[in-house]
């Protein structure tokens, strides 16, 4: 809730309540919600791009190498890419 | 696993559009098997889309004035009327692109609800929408209660699960009905297309969105949403269960095209047993083996049943002019 | 050139309707206002409108789909009449609130309880308070004149807000009236194609109907109320050109014969007529009596009351709806509420009359004007009298 600017005044209030910025949700870090954090080990990694598929936050992409990395930012930690990951490459790890 | 490696091109996943629909930031569960729905679905839908959605989970974590995860066309407008409001908005479409006051270009408009929307307070407008043949695609997002107030019973809550209005107790089991079919009453209502879906399928998934979206007149997708906070699961067993459900036989992923019935995914010869599905899960935890037999029997049934309609019935074109 | 034609009141909106080219219509029968979407969907049928009519399965859906219909940047179009009015009545605030200027004609029926398909005006009394614009027509002119002003106010770049038109049931959708329709191009002159604020569409991407918690809600609720009280301005804009264009004179409250009266009544809808009737009579008599007739009813023209009251002893105020255990009808608490700490207020008494469809009658209006002149030196002994109901 920090992140987000509340309207000042009921002038500013946009009209009817639309939203006119497609996407500004991601303005808000969910990655602070985790507990535990999915690690890649890329000797094990086929870049096969599953945990991109099944991430719920969609936050997983290509780095520039083409390993399939997930943005700490968003991430909440379920540890479904660990789950599914085929070859074994991700690991939940605790965080802190 | 081993089905799942047969059955898709391993490296498919990375050829899927790369374009994030819903964006990250939404405020869905850890784990949330509808948000990756959701997310999968705008995917094969594409940016020629507008969405409307029915008040719950994901309207209600995606679009927290003044932040939207939207970057589609989108509106909420209530609880039961995803269907009504979506009737309006393919009409309004339709005659402003006949009119020539909107750009002459196909923009499809699809209705998204819950199980709650859906099945239960949302049936009439749905049945009324489908039945007037709009050029709509509706797809139900089953995480089989109203997960968004707190995990009530719908009628999509299957037989022996535990929610908060019909919990299990020592004088009660959860849910004494049965999952309310309503694959079958849009089958009833002769669409076109009728699917049934799971993200832990995402390929599968998503071509059945894309067909939905070619057909010219209403279709409807019924896609099973694993929620790992309803059904007390951890949430890294939200595609694992999804595939349970599937290979268990409890909610087999088919299609119905024209009326003929078509398994869309390789079932495996014999359905696990039901027990791998519900132990998993803390909402079916109390069943007692009385409960899994019956479970078992009716899950039995009803896929031989679903079976039979897909060795048997004919399409409607095949019984043209006899 | 304008024509004069005998039409059914229920036809002629659907008339005035069609002249303003809607690009949806969703509409659900109802006794009475039943011929208004059933006339709208001959004219589609004949192709004399490019629409698209929806035939919804209920009023809820039918709302529903102006709703979105709207949203996509088309004119829409519904009309109801109580039980159906309540039904679309979890979208009524919605509608106002998202700002989707969707012009619905009500036929005013009673509420069930006992089920009744006759007139007063207890439908559109429950809506008080979502936002909407309401307007009342007393005769079948003005409900033509109303619908085709309707989409000319509501989709004002300044205003932005739903609107209904209220006609009595049967009293005036059933009746045959002589009308002055205007020509389709005195139309399109004075109305303009629908230019919408922001449409659902891929080329411009937008959400609508957005979750509002507490920390901007009241903020909300007042951008909205705000509007609703300004969009008068924009009214009076409308009927002004109105009647340059037409001769035809609309205003907040209309007064008849009120020059030096002590007892006004006030009426709304369609026994505005009668009481004229039952005012010329008691001026024949050289009462002096006269009649305020409330066109404008949301937003309420405060002002417009207190100047039309200044110099009266006693103003009687006609309700057609009961709000049970209140403490004054619903027109009658929204006056007293206009007038208080006014100086030197009229005395004012409250009679609820034509619940149901019983008829209103000259004689009525008579005894009412006379039993409201007491009312100066005797106050009344209920907040709000049933008029002519049996038993004591």
């Amino acid at each position: 809730m920090a992140n987000k600017k509340w309207p000042e005044t009921w002038q500013e209030f946009n009209l009817g309540g639309m939203v006119f910025s497609p996407g500004n949700a991601s303005e808000y870090h969910t990655g602070s919600w985790r507990d535990q954090r999915p690690v890649l080990d890329t000797s094990k990694c086929i870049k096969c791009g599953l945990c991109y598929i099944f991430c719920p936050e969609g936050c997983i992409s290509q780095d520039a190498d083409g390993y399939f990395v997930s943005d700490l930012d968003y991430c909440k930690g379920c540890g479904i890419c660990a789950h599914e990951c085929w070859p074994g490459a991700i690991t939940m790890v605790e965080e802190g | 696993m081993s089905s799942i490696v047969e059955n898709f091109d391993l490296y498919a996943p990375r050829l899927v559009d790369k374009e994030e629909y819903f964006s990250p930031g939404h405020r869905a569960c850890q784990g949330c098997g509808e948000a990756l729905g959701i997310r999968l679905m705008c995917k094969a839908l594409g940016k020629d889309t507008v969405i409307i959605n029915a008040t719950g989970c994901m309207e209600v974590i995606s679009s927290l004035y003044p932040t939207t995860a939207w970057r589609l066309p989108w509106i909420h407008v209530a609880f039961p009327n995803s269907a009504s409001v979506g009737s309006g908005v393919e009409a309004g479409l339709k005659v402003l692109r006949r009119k020539g006051r909107i750009p002459d270009r196909d923009v499809k408009a699809v209705s998204i609800g819950g199980d709650g929307g859906t099945v239960d307070i949302g049936i009439q407008a749905l049945s009324g929408a489908m039945e007037r043949r709009h050029d709509m695609l509706y797809v139900c997002y089953d995480n089989e209660a109203y997960m968004n107030t707190g995990i009530q019973r719908s009628g999509a809550t299957p037989f022996g699960a535990s929610t908060t209005t019909e919990p299990a107790g020592s004088a009660s089991y959860g849910k004494k009905a049965w999952k309310k079919n309503v694959p079958e009453i849009m089958v009833a209502h002769n669409l076109p297309y009728v699917a049934i879906a799971c993200p832990s399928y995402p390929l599968d998934f998503m071509n059945k969105v894309k067909k939905a979206r070619k057909i010219k007149g209403p279709s409807y997708i019924h896609c099973l949403s694993v929620c790992p906070t309803g059904w007390r699961l951890p949430p890294n067993l939200t595609i694992k269960a999804g595939r349970l459900a599937v290979e268990t036989g409890v909610f087999p992923l088919y299609e119905v095209e024209d009326g003929k019935y078509r398994i869309t995914i390789k079932m495996p010869e014999k359905l696990r047993p039901i027990e791998d599905y519900l132990k998993i899960q803390g909402r079916f935890r109390h069943l007692g083996a009385d409960e899994i037999k019956m479970i078992q029997d009716r899950v039995n049934q009803e896929y031989k049943k679903l079976m039979s309609k897909v060795e048997y019935l004919p399409s409607w074109s095949d019984l043209q002019g006899e | 050139m304008t024509k004069r034609v005998g039409m059914e009141i229920a036809f002629a909106a659907a008339e005035a309707v069609a002249l303003c080219k809607p690009d949806v219509v969703a509409a659900y029968p109802i006794t009475p206002n039943t011929h208004i979407p059933e006339h709208l969907s001959d004219i589609v049928a004949d192709g004399r409108i490019d629409a698209e009519f929806i035939c919804v399965e209920s009023e809820h859906s039918a709302l529903s789909a102006c709703c979105g219909a709207s949203a996509t940047g088309a004119r829409a179009f519904t009309a109801t009449s109580s039980q159906g009015l309540l039904f679309m009545g979890e979208v009524m605030p919605i509608v106002s609130a998202m700002r989707l200027p969707v012009v619905m004609a009500i036929g005013n029926r009673a509420l069930s309880g006992p089920i009744n398909i006759w007139n007063d005006h207890s439908d559109i009394m429950s809506q008080r308070d979502m936002g909407w614009i309401s307007i009342f027509a007393s005769n079948g002119q003005e409900v033509v004149d109303m619908v085709i002003q309707a989409f000319k106010i509501a989709e004002h770049r300044e205003v932005l807000l739903p609107l209904n038109v209220n006609l009595d049931g049967f009293q005036l959708t059933h009746v045959v009236e002589p009308i002055l329709f205007p020509d389709q191009e005195e139309v399109d002159r004075f109305l303009p194609e629908y230019e919408p604020y922001a449409t659902l569409h891929p080329d411009k991407v937008l959400s609508m109907g957005t979750l509002g918690m507490p920390e901007i809600f009241n903020e909300a609720m007042k951008a909205k109320d705000v509007a609703l009280i300004n969009s008068k301005r924009v009214i009076m804009e409308v009927w002004e050109e109105w009647e340059k264009l037409f001769g035809r004179k609309y205003e907040p409250i209309q007064g008849y014969k009120t020059e030096g009266a002590d007892v006004l009544l006030l009426t709304m809808g369609s026994m505005d007529e009668t009481a004229e009737v039952a005012i010329d009579e008691l001026r024949e008599r050289k009462v002096s009596a006269g009649l305020l007739r409330l066109k404008l009813w949301r937003p309420f023209p405060i002002e417009e009351l207190r100047n039309a009251v200044k110099s009266i002893k006693v103003l009687a105020v006609m309700d057609r709806a009961v709000s049970c255990g209140g403490a004054a009808g619903p027109v009658c608490a929204e006056i007293k509420a206009a007038l208080y700490g006014e100086p030197n207020p009229p005395a004012i008494v409250n009679y609820v009359i034509g619940l149901g469809g019983r008829d209103v009658t000259v004689d009525d209006f008579i005894t009412i004007a006379e039993k409201a002149a007491q009312a100066e030196k005797e106050k009344p002994k209920e907040a709000y009298e049933i008029y002519g109901v049996r038993g004591s």
